[in-house]
């Protein structure tokens, strides 16, 4: 192992934001004042929910896009386009599907002009490391997911990069694929055999990064930061099981939980003010089954959340946007890495179909403002129609195209199973139609 | 060598040649001496055609098939250099997207006899006295016909190439031009070979059409299958046609199994899918070749030669890059920009200001009335056409479509017959409506649809045959019959495809009209009213103004056409009905 103090900084980033143009007037700000530094010899684990800006941080640091403002140097250089020493792992794989394994291996060595010889040498070594033998002639579509993700790992490890980018690389994997990809991968680390410095990955995983990472900085969303820098310090190889790997893997759900709340504005019970609020499209078949299951045994109303999302097969993003949801609609209320059923959602779990909804739709009127506000127009309009456009220009004030519509699509869905109104997808219009 | 220290045991095997290699070495051998002879005709003076005119006798057709076959190849690989140029430009850079796009769109819908008009001219004047000079006009003329999908086909591809993938070519560092041959290209072969198929077929009926030209005075008969059925017309042979069309036969089966085929099954590994798909295409020719081993061994140079061209590191103004620049320094120069649209609107208002000084010099309001009359007139035909068209091809094609076994024999079929060159059938319906005294208006209309009605129903085969078998049996458990099943089951699952088939049918009639409402046959001459014929008549006389305003408004028509009728359909059916 190298030893960190006499190491320079691989990568220094300081006060990086960046911000995307939005449907409408002001920029998104995405990443805000981030700071990163990245010593030889270490892997860390940026990790975060979905839109929390990881992925866009990792994009900059590999010379994708540039940030709006601050410092992004790699090896004391600042970053303009890929710099060199620095290869990525997609989550897609994106491997090319008309070259071989060995074609795919050896394109980012003919990108650097590298004779056609030591290429071949050099890229069967990485086939051979990688445990990728005797698959060398097979085109990507023959292989399965996780032989495929070991041919994105020997593509990027060839070109014997100082730091290793990992996108979220395990995420596309099943789950028995993805621990076998892990450990094999942490093994050929701690026995130094892979020709890198470093390693960056993005995760959303909270048990992977405390598997795998030496640091996790854990990041808030909307927008971006860091929120806190946790050092493991376990020794390789982890045991999940171990009571010290369970405290990390809770104290980090239990931060987590912690920072979801500023995206939900209209739990401090302001009305009128929450319109701009992200929906994450969870379908009310999903909730009903998550509060029967929360108020049956054993959770009987109170679970804790890395138990629940082991029981339930579900990442921990997952389980987040599930909780947020129910947390929204009052039905429940999360802290500290827990999420317990309120009075109402008990309620809930014991009523019968048409109750449930009228039931979710009071809740949504009085704890969804932008649903109240498209049902109140929709009462005093005489043709008791409107238009979806009307609202989605609202919602675009506040957060990007991408969020307005997924956020579009879980007022259509709630609207519809709660009867509050009906939508028309052709014409793209709200309207009170419903056949009662 | 690069596949030396990979498979070091096979090499000394790979140079012995094998019974394979004998075969492959007589074709390859073939098609070189072809090449060459067909060639040499071309650079005989023009004086020549007069010594040795077209004849009918059929000895002379393997020759002619030569020719007219090399003619297509030629405007082939123009159009596939044409493509790569045109597309990429258009894909890479933003200013150049805003002009060459909507140009292409209207280029596509130029009748393209139109084209030959103008250019037999321009190319007789390049290589004066010589025959080359009228083989390029007509190339030019083929090159139209294929060029335009071919172009929009690659563009729509390269700005469709995955994130991911473009991502990983730009962090590999990959420079643009190695990307282009990397990722572009190998993206947008599928969509390409597709389109060239297409074109092909559509080359047939224009190479036909094009070989014997006649622009006011000049008239040349270019060596070929086109001549020599415009011979057999005028001498009323129709035992020579009869040879024609068996010897098109002939050279549109050898153009499938020799080179289309092997192409479809190579360009297999381009699709773009992470999964193997169950049936691959295959060919005995590409097999043939895979199994030798001398040619394989020396095809190596070549590959290392290709790869080594693809991997110059020439900078590329890849659209990232310009992102990348543009988002640190506020957004790209909008001084140029204006710069850039103010130069484009000023060179299209001189031209549209020449277009309208040329023409009323010598056209009046009342030209123009009776232009668009005519041209309305062709629209009717061409919607009465499709319709009928659908009437008859969507229910048999439907039949066929789901009945798995009948539709893989019928489907090599319909393309085929797409691809006929249906001009060659003409004569035929000319004699018939001599002889029963038949109105032209109407008996000529079908000619129009005769090659393009195929389309219609290959596309519904393709459609009805990947119609889910779920959904068929859902259908039937709920005793889903007659108007019912049609209505609510098949009809909606078939509606994209049938779409597809139909833009293309009526695509292709617009531009057979000029050829099909003038049919003769010897001395008949068979006129039908509508924008083709007042084209085409204009053509004769040398009356340049008005083909200019002919071709003008049937390209205003077309476009509109699609517009407002065939776009809104595909849009709706590929939001709404697609499966899956």
């Amino acid at each position: 192992m190298l030893d960190l103090a006499t190491q320079a900084s691989l990568l220094d980033i300081r006060n990086v934001c960046r911000s995307f143009p939005k449907g409408s007037g002001a920029d998104l700000l995405v990443l805000e004042r981030v700071d990163l530094t990245i010593h030889a010899g270490e892997i860390v684990g940026l990790l975060g929910r979905s839109g929390s800006g990881k992925s866009t941080l990792l994009r900059i640091i590999a010379g994708l896009i540039a940030p709006s403002s601050g410092d992004a140097r790699c090896r004391g250089e600042t970053i303009k386009g890929p710099p060199n020493g620095v290869a990525m792992v997609f989550q897609s794989f994106a491997l090319f599907p008309w070259l071989t394994v060995l074609q795919n291996v050896e394109l980012g060595l003919e990108a650097l002009g590298i004779d056609s010889a030591e290429r071949r040498t050099r890229a069967l070594a990485a086939i051979d490391l990688i445990g990728l033998d005797g698959f060398e002639s097979a085109y990507p579509k023959e292989l399965s997911g996780g032989m495929r993700q070991r041919v994105g790992f020997a593509r990027a490890l060839v070109v014997h990069p100082d730091l290793l980018l990992m996108d979220e690389p395990f995420s596309a994997l099943d789950v028995l694929t993805a621990e076998t990809l892990r450990t094999d991968l942490i093994d050929l680390w701690i026995e130094g055999r892979l020709p890198i410095k470093s390693v960056l990955m993005v995760t959303h995983n909270i048990e992977e990064a405390v598997l795998m990472c030496d640091r996790i900085l854990v990041f808030s969303s909307n927008p971006g930061r860091v929120a806190a820098e946790i050092k493991i310090d376990l020794p390789h190889p982890r045991n999940r099981l171990d009571p010290t790997f369970r405290q990390l893997v809770d104290s980090i759900y239990a931060r987590m939980t912690q920072r979801a709340e500023p995206k939900t504005p209209a739990i401090e019970g302001i009305h009128g003010t929450g319109v701009g609020m992200i929906l994450n499209h969870i379908s009310s078949n999903v909730l009903s089954g998550l509060i029967e299951t929360l108020a049956g045994p054993p959770y009987n109303g109170h679970a804790d959340l890395p138990v629940l999302a082991n029981h339930l097969q579900l990442e921990a993003d997952d389980i987040f946007h599930l909780g947020e949801a129910l947390q929204l609609l009052r039905f429940a209320q999360l802290s500290e890495g827990d999420l317990m059923l309120t009075d109402a959602g008990k309620r809930f779990a014991h009523l019968e179909t048409d109750a449930r909804k009228k039931l979710f739709a009071e809740h949504l009127l009085n704890f969804v403002p932008v649903i109240g506000l498209i049902r109140r127009v929709l009462d005093e309009r005489p043709s008791h129609t409107a238009p979806a456009a009307r609202f989605r220009n609202e919602l675009e004030d506040y957060m990007s195209e991408d969020y307005a519509d997924e956020t579009l699509k879980t007022i259509v869905s709630w609207g519809r199973y709660s009867e509050l109104f009906a939508y028309d997808e052709q014409s793209e219009l709200f309207s009170l139609e419903n056949p009662h | 060598m690069a596949f030396q220290d990979f498979r070091p045991a096979a090499l000394g095997q790979a140079l012995r040649p094998n019974i394979w290699d004998v075969v492959a070495l007589i074709l390859v051998i073939g098609a070189m001496v072809l090449i060459v002879y067909g060639g040499e005709q071309t650079t005989a003076p023009l004086s020549a055609l007069e010594v040795t005119p077209v004849s009918l006798d059929p000895a002379n057709l393997p020759l002619y098939a030569l020719r007219t076959t090399l003619r297509m190849l030629l405007a082939i690989v123009c159009s596939i250099i044409f493509t790569f140029a045109y597309a990429a430009l258009a894909a890479k850079s933003r200013r150049a997207e805003m002009v060459l796009i909507p140009l292409l769109d209207i280029l596509q819908s130029v009748p393209i006899l139109g084209f030959l008009t103008f250019t037999v001219v321009f190319f007789m004047n390049l290589f004066p006295g010589r025959v080359f000079g009228a083989e390029l006009a007509c190339v030019f003329a083929i090159f139209t016909s294929q060029a335009w999908n071919m172009t929009f086909s690659m563009y729509q591809s390269i700005r469709n190439v995955p994130k991911d993938l473009e991502e990983a070519s730009l962090s590999f560092h990959l420079s643009g031009w190695q990307r282009f041959w990397r990722l572009d290209v190998p993206f947008a072969m599928p969509g390409l070979i597709w389109n060239t198929m297409m074109s092909m077929s559509g080359g047939w009926f224009f190479v036909v059409a094009s070989e014997a030209i006649t622009v006011g005075n000049t008239t040349v008969m270019l060596p070929g299958i086109g001549s020599y059925v415009a011979l057999g017309i005028q001498k009323q042979d129709l035992p020579a046609i009869g040879y024609a069309i068996l010897t098109m036969l002939l050279v549109i089966i050898a153009y499938d199994q020799l080179l289309f085929r092997p192409v479809v099954a190579w360009a297999d590994k381009f699709r773009f899918e992470q999964t193997a798909s169950a049936s691959a295409p295959d060919s005995w020719m590409l097999d043939l070749f895979r199994r030798t081993r001398a040619l394989r061994a020396l095809s190596v140079p070549f590959a290392a030669l290709r790869r080594a061209v693809s991997n110059w590191q020439i900078a590329w103004p890849a659209r990232l890059k310009l992102k990348m620049a543009s988002r640190g320094s506020g957004p790209p120069s909008r001084l140029v920009d204006a710069l850039w649209i103010a130069l484009v609107i000023a060179a299209t208002g001189y031209a549209a200001w020449r277009i309208h000084r040329y023409l009323s010099a010598t056209l009046g309001l009342a030209d123009l009335l009776a232009a668009v009359g005519y041209g309305l007139i062709t629209l009717a035909r061409v919607v009465v056409l499709i319709a009928l068209a659908t009437l008859i091809w969507v229910p048999v094609g439907v039949w066929i479509g789901l009945r798995p076994k009948l539709a893989e024999r019928i489907q090599p079929l319909a393309q085929f017959l797409a691809a006929f060159p249906a001009n060659l059938a003409f004569p035929v319906f000319v004699v018939v409506i001599v002889r029963y005294g038949l109105n032209p208006n109407i008996w000529l209309s079908p000619l129009m649809i005769l090659g393009t009605q195929w389309y219609i129903l290959f596309n519904v085969i393709a459609g009805a045959s990947a119609f889910p078998t779920d959904l068929r049996e859902a259908a039937g458990s709920f005793h889903l019959r007659g108007w019912r099943w049609w209505i609510k089951v098949i009809l909606p699952g078939i509606f994209p495809y049938y779409i597809t088939g139909a833009i293309t049918a009526s695509g292709g009639s617009w531009n057979a009209s000029i050829v099909a409402e003038v049919a003769s046959w010897g001395d008949t001459h068979l006129t039908a009213t509508g924008i083709g014929a007042y084209i085409a008549a204009a053509t004769e006389t040398g009356d340049f103004p008005r083909v200019v305003l002919g071709i003008a408004v049937m390209c205003i028509l077309v476009t509109l056409f699609n517009r407002l009728l065939w776009r809104p359909l595909y849009a709706f059916g590929e939001r709404r009905l697609r499966l899956g």
